[in-house]
């Protein structure tokens, strides 16, 4: 099967992974898979604000997931909607688990991700620089995220939908992964298709997290390594 | 069987596998899980006897009892003043913490210490839930008057101070400027070539973790004016 | 911090700067035209370490009933604490809508675009331009980097095919119809003294500041006015010719990255 941009299957667009892209803030990262790209920013660890919504066990982790409104073909409204207020949600589920919290009792960390070019996969997008973000920030994790989605085109598991795809697959499921702890920390799905189905695409989902994990690695270790660490 | 994957000053990522073996024991920025040994977080790597430790790359400035930090006073309460000493965490320096002493009842404190005072404390209590003490008592500390600052990240200050002090002095001698150092990243300077000071201090910012860094530094302050 | 603020006061009475530069000196500017896909037009501008993404979108709609034969400007910033701390979540504040206002005043005012031709149906349909401004680095200045980057946006900008009734956003080809490039200089005042290009450091300990536009003529299209202290006329007046000065210089900058 060829895709309607000349892909095959199992080919992710062109990636682009930049780190340290928003100078004010502590950490910082763009991910561009074809043209999708999203950029996040850490602020924090920080003295959070109401007081009592501190936690005495460990740092409060918010994230706000927003799309500028010339990111989208149709001009997208500002400001925040059901679908990113709900996104905001499972991109915090999806990276809290790979981070140390209790590390900083009281604080919070706030992840701010913008995604300046909608063409599908803005969360996974999202989730893979926020994790770089964090990363770049010194906050402390057990794992790197990575994200990606896929579905079903013709009889085909496809990995990294675009916009012309996500109008045609029979579901589309994105999914974030821990590679080295080997978990699941994303997982949705639109769609209708047997378990079957369902499992050979997240079986699809986890091997390209993992290619997309070694790219990360290797993102982060250039920015120190450019500068010469023996 | 022990394997040790990284070696002294090797770069890590947060979740990379250091060594696997339980002859080793996790120290600072380092978790077990399982035989395994892994970093925290983005960092160098040492090997201290048999302990393994992750110096940071990046990361907030967490103070610790002893610490001479840099603070800039943000609020006048009745009993003391909150601090901002560049971290997660505010301090708070209270009347008890000041060499004379001050019948807080008679006494308008912002006279001794208003908003907007730069301040070189110590840093006196850290409780568990990181209450923070600062102490303007000892003998370094003092209230800056005139003079810069310049801000570091704070994990790089170790590097700034060098073994023995053997950076930062290498920078006072050569620009003949007064300097103090705040664990917190912030550095107070004044002096006569003020800029060059600065010029080197934000080099060893930049290119801590790389080898030749004092040689670097030198010919910068000799290249200079 | 009070002794950091006297040695900036102190730097800039001596006629320089924390960052050496000199009093009317700017940064490095740097324009990025076409990086966004999904939009009409779009351009990155950094000033320095301030850095603004402007896209262009267009739609099509009803005019205003007392301009039925032109086209729809609206332009819209949202500051996202991603660029800053300072900045904070919620429905545009203040400083949002006024950013937005000043880049909209200078592009209008000036008769940056050609707003007749950009009429479908008289009465009935006409073109919508909305300029969104985006900071992505707030380090000061945000003002010219925002008109920059909109005006080079705008000069950027494919208009989509309108046919039957339904916008094409495949098929863009038309450029949109730029008369003029807008410049904008913003001048702040601290003392007796006039800066150009302020970082956040400088933007902090203002006392107050103006912000022209001005067009190829050399006429000048929009001021504002910011900032909690007054102005002498004569400040004014030497503002303005520095202005019409710097306008050039920016529009150079602006065109040869076209």
């Amino acid at each position: 099967m060829k895709r309607v941009d000349g892909r095959k299957p199992t080919e992710i667009r062109p990636v682009e992974m930049k780190v340290g892209v928003v100078k004010n803030a502590d950490g910082s990262a763009l991910v561009r898979f074809g043209n999708t790209e999203a950029i996040a920013a850490v602020y924090g660890p920080k003295e959070l604000h109401p007081k009592h919504l501190q936690d005495n066990e460990k740092a409060i982790l918010k994230c706000t997931y927003m799309m500028a409104p010339f990111s989208t073909t149709e001009r997208n409204k500002p400001g925040p909607s059901r679908r990113s207020i709900e996104i905001s949600k499972v991109i915090k589920e999806a990276i809290e688990p790979a981070l140390f919290l209790e590390e900083y009792p009281r604080a919070s960390i706030d992840v701010y991700i913008l995604v300046t070019q909608a063409n599908a996969g803005t969360r996974t997008a999202g989730i893979n620089a926020a994790s770089l973000a964090l990363a770049d920030a010194g906050i402390p994790m057990r794992d790197l995220v990575s994200a990606i989605a896929a579905g079903k085109i013709e009889g085909e598991y496809v990995i990294d939908l675009n916009g012309d795809e996500e109008k045609v697959t029979l579901a589309d499921i994105p999914l974030a992964y821990m590679p080295r702890e080997g978990k699941i920390t994303l997982l949705q799905m639109d769609g209708n298709l047997p378990k079957e189905d369902v499992k050979n695409i997240i079986k699809l989902a986890i091997d390209t997290c993992k290619k997309l994990y070694e790219m990360q690695k290797k993102v982060l270790k250039e920015k120190w390594l450019k500068e010469g660490v023996e | 069987m022990n394997k040790v994957f990284k070696k002294t000053r090797d770069l890590v990522l947060p979740g990379e596998l250091v060594v696997e073996s339980m002859d080793y024991l996790p120290g600072r920025n380092c978790f077990r899980e399982g035989n395994g040994i892994y970093s925290k977080r983005l960092g160098l790597v040492y090997f201290k006897g048999r302990v393994v430790e992750v110096v940071p790359l990046a990361g907030p400035y967490i103070p610790e009892v002893g610490d001479m930090v840099i603070g800039e006073i943000k609020e006048v309460q009745y009993s003391g003043w909150i601090v901002d000493i560049n971290s997660p965490y505010q301090a708070f320096l209270p009347i008890s913490g000041i060499r004379e002493f001050v019948d807080s009842l008679k006494t308008d404190i912002s006279k001794i210490y208003n908003t907007g005072d730069v301040i070189y404390g110590k840093i006196s209590v850290v409780s568990a839930l990181k209450t923070i003490y600062i102490s303007m008592k000892e003998p370094q500390t003092r209230k800056f008057s005139g003079g810069r600052i310049v801000e570091i990240s704070p994990v790089k200050v170790p590097r700034l101070i060098g073994k023995g002090g053997s950076m930062i002095n290498l920078i006072k001698n050569k620009t003949k400027c007064r300097i103090s150092v705040g664990q917190n990243g912030r550095i107070w300077l004044q002096g006569e070539k003020e800029e060059l000071a600065v010029k080197a201090i934000m080099m060893v910012n930049e290119k801590s973790h790389t080898t030749g860094l004092t040689e670097a530094v030198e010919r910068l302050l000799d290249r200079g004016e | 911090m009070n002794i950091q603020n006297r040695y900036m006061m102190d730097l800039i009475n001596k006629g320089t700067r924390l960052d050496n530069r000199g009093l009317d000196e700017y940064r490095k500017i740097t324009i990025k035209s076409g990086v966004i896909a999904q939009a009409e037009g779009s351009s990155m501008v950094s000033i320095g370490d301030t850095k603004v993404l402007v896209g262009i979108k267009m739609d099509v709609g009803e005019p205003f009933p007392d301009t039925p034969n032109e086209g729809i400007l609206i332009v819209n910033a949202e500051l996202y604490p991603m660029a800053s701390s300072s900045f904070e979540l919620g429905p545009p504040d203040e400083n949002s809508i006024e950013l937005a206002r000043i880049v909209d005043r200078g592009i209008r005012e000036g008769k940056a675009i050609d707003m007749e031709k950009l009429c479908i149906e008289e009465g009935e349909k006409v073109w919508i331009i909305f300029v969104d401004i985006q900071p992505i680095n707030h380090d000061g200045n945000l003002i010219d980097a925002s008109a920059m980057a909109a005006i080079s946006a705008l000069l950027n900008t494919k208009m989509p095919k309108y046919e039957d009734g339904s916008v094409i956003y495949e098929e863009k080809k038309k450029k949109l119809p730029v008369k003029d490039i807008i410049a904008m200089t913003t001048f702040i005042n601290i003392g007796d003294k006039v800066l150009v290009d302020p970082t956040i450091e400088e933007e902090n300990i203002m006392d107050s500041r103006v912000s022209i536009a001005t067009s190829q003529n050399g006429n000048i299209c929009a001021i504002q006015k910011g900032g909690m202290h007054g102005i002498k006329p004569g400040t004014i007046e030497k503002i303005f010719d520095k202005a019409v000065e710097r306008g050039e210089e920016i529009r150079k900058i602006i065109k040869s990255n076209v």
